[in-house]
């Protein structure tokens, strides 16, 4: 059963009225009926956590907003930057009235003045799709002033960024929104915090995908979500397959599907059939990668369980490698994507991100030593926890994890027996 | 032309300052405009954004400057910008982006003598379970390979010969 990907089940329901026939803004007219409180109670009864990758609570987070302010907003990341993930991008062009009514619920239970949805700015058309749902929502009485004849008035803006990965970090996403520079800023306050959100104001910013969560919840109630997944991770969670399978793309499955039913039953197993699964990035380029052994392909893709095999979830945008990759090759690759991608605001993450490339491209060159490789090891040790924001951490681990679990990718290409590894 | 006073974007300025509680939360959107008019963000162009939101024209220039979608010199009329991350790239991404510069006669950034193409390449464009891909303009274009890629260039060329509409 599909609660995001309902695009794939019903035809046109990117239109409203297809929307409103298959259960459309009933979850929107639950919540106006009940009080703000309640439509929090029944989001942290839910058990829906963050789908942009950190897993945060949903209904905790929302809980963190002053009710006494008189101003506050709502910010939809769908910045959707992260190397392999393209869920957001199907949840909007396929059914995207139901994120928008999602947007309304948490910004009826923050009382929100306003939603703004951030789009990264390759999604041009997705903005103007969007322009055009929500001016279809005004006309029916979904969007503007007295919602639904409840009394609450919200207004919902689509804003595109132009091309920064960072724009994607929720602070940087203010910036970036407030038309500063799209740079994370320092902590606290937090964005849920007076003067940490969008104007200084207190703001929930989440993803598209959690969001898009939220009609269900309301519809169906918290106890029908909580019952898929596991227990520390309920619900659905679009997984996104790429690389080197037999059939790429997203999947919506609960959150105690084992990586083998995603990568063999659903994805078609791997792309070449004399070739195996050499290892996977299971949250793209920002979470450790790790090899496709049995006791990996047969892990439940919950936070959890990630947790136990030493990578995580994330956003799981999930990079399939089978066994004819260079490693070496590939922590270049994203160490590439780092590299473009770092705001330069932090000295580890801006001077790291241009040596550790620097230094990889000599290892490909064959122009590299064994202790180059250790180099690059304690550069990226060096980098995590060092930095303003996580993007630090994130271009940390590529190295880190690639190097401790295939040594001898590296070592082939610096002459030496083994490069190091535990 | 210019932006200020042109009537094809007095709406949309308009909508764009009245969408946010500050005038400076305008400048993307309007930076976009200027492209529009220009085919790149120009002095002019950034000029006349910082007159609108009563900004430093220096301080509009650094926002421009730190976006890649915002382009700092003119480009060809299809900007066609290849994704080589790393899961178009084990889709034969590279390959496919070595080829067409290859079959345009580009480097890397260049754009053809005729002004027609330049081509890029770009990180992840949240389409990488259609690769090869690539964005035209800011359009997918999507499960390339050479033959289609040729067609597409060919439809181009047409299109661009034709006189302008309207
Ligand atoms: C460098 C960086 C990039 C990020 N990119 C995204 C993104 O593209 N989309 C997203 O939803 N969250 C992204 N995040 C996470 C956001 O900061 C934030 O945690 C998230 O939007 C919260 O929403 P959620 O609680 O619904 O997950 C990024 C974080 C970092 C550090
Ligand atoms: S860690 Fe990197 S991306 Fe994050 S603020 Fe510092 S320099 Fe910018
Ligand atoms: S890697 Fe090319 S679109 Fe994602």
């Amino acid at each position: 059963m599909h609660i995001l990907l309902r695009g794939r089940e019903i035809d046109n329901i990117d239109q409203l009225e297809v929307y409103e026939k298959h259960g459309g803004f009933a979850g929107l007219k639950k919540s106006l009926a009940m009080t703000a409180a309640e439509v929090i109670d029944e989001m942290k009864a839910s058990g829906l956590r963050g789908r942009g990758g950190a897993g945060f609570p949903t209904g905790v987070k929302w809980s963190f907003i002053p009710q006494h302010e008189p101003l506050k907003y709502v910010t939809v990341n769908a910045d959707e930057s992260e190397t392999g993930t393209f869920k957001d991008r199907e949840i909007m062009e396929k059914n995207p009235y139901q994120l928008i009514e999602g947007s309304l619920i948490c910004a009826y239970a923050i009382q929100a003045k306003a939603v703004y949805i951030y789009l990264r700015g390759e999604f041009w058309d997705i903005g103007a799709q969007l322009d055009d749902c929500i001016e279809q929502l005004r006309q029916k009485g979904y969007v503007g002033e007295n919602i639904m004849g409840s009394g609450y008035d919200c207004e919902v803006y689509t804003h595109l960024g132009a091309g920064a990965y960072i724009c994607g970090e929720e602070s940087a996403l203010l910036n970036s929104l407030e038309g500063y520079l799209g740079q994370p800023r320092v902590r606290p306050p937090f964005p849920a915090q007076k003067g940490g959100g969008l104007y200084k104001e207190a703001t929930v910013v989440n993803n598209v995908e959690t969001l898009a969560n939220c009609p269900f919840i309301m519809r169906e109630g918290a106890e029908a979500f909580k019952a898929i997944g596991t227990e520390q991770s309920a619900g659905n969670k679009v997984y996104c397959v790429s690389g080197h399978v037999k059939k790429p793309g997203n999947y919506e499955l609960p959150m105690n599907t084992t990586f083998r039913e995603l990568l063999y039953d659903q994805a078609g197993g791997p792309l070449y059939d004399d070739r195996a699964f050499k290892a996977m990035l299971p949250s793209g380029g920002s979470g450790p990668i790790v090899p496709l052994t049995d006791d990996v392909l047969d892990t439940p893709m919950s936070y959890e369980h990630c947790a136990n095999i030493g990578t995580i979830i994330g956003s799981a945008s999930i990079i399939v490698m089978d066994e004819s990759v260079d490693m070496t090759w590939v922590a270049s690759k994203v160490t590439k994507f780092f590299e473009h991608e770092s705001c330069g605001k932090c000295t580890p993450c801006r001077e790291g991100t241009y040596w550790l490339d620097k230094v990889i491209d000599r290892i490909l060159d064959g122009r590299g030593t064994p202790d180059d490789v250790k180099r690059i090891a304690d550069v990226a040790e060096n980098m995590q926890g060092t930095t303003l924001c996580a993007l630090g951490d994130f271009a940390a681990n590529p190295i880190i994890h690639t190097i401790k679990h295939f040594p001898d990718d590296f070592a082939q290409h610096v002459g030496a027996a083994s490069a190091g590894g535990d | 032309m210019a932006i200020i006073g042109n009537p094809k974007y007095q709406d949309r300025i308009q909508h764009h300052l009245a969408k946010y509680e500050t005038k400076r939360s305008a400048v993307m959107p309007l930076l976009y405009l200027v492209q529009e008019e220009y085919g790149w963000v120009n002095q002019q162009g950034i000029e006349e954004v910082a007159g609108i939101l009563d900004l430093d024209p220096t301080q509009v220039k650094s926002i421009a400057g730190f976006y890649t979608m915002y382009s700092e010199k003119p480009k060809g009329k299809y900007w066609l910008q290849v994704c080589t991350d790393l899961p178009c790239a084990l889709r034969g991404a590279d390959e496919f982006h070595a080829w067409l510069k290859d079959e345009l006669g580009v480097e890397e950034g260049g754009t053809t003598d005729d002004g027609l193409f330049t081509v890029e390449h770009v990180m992840c464009l949240a389409a990488c379970d259609k690769a090869p891909m690539l964005q035209c303009n800011f359009h997918y274009v999507e499960n390339l390979g050479q033959e289609k890629m040729r067609d597409l260039l060919a439809q181009w060329r047409e299109e661009a010969a034709q006189p302008a509409k309207g």
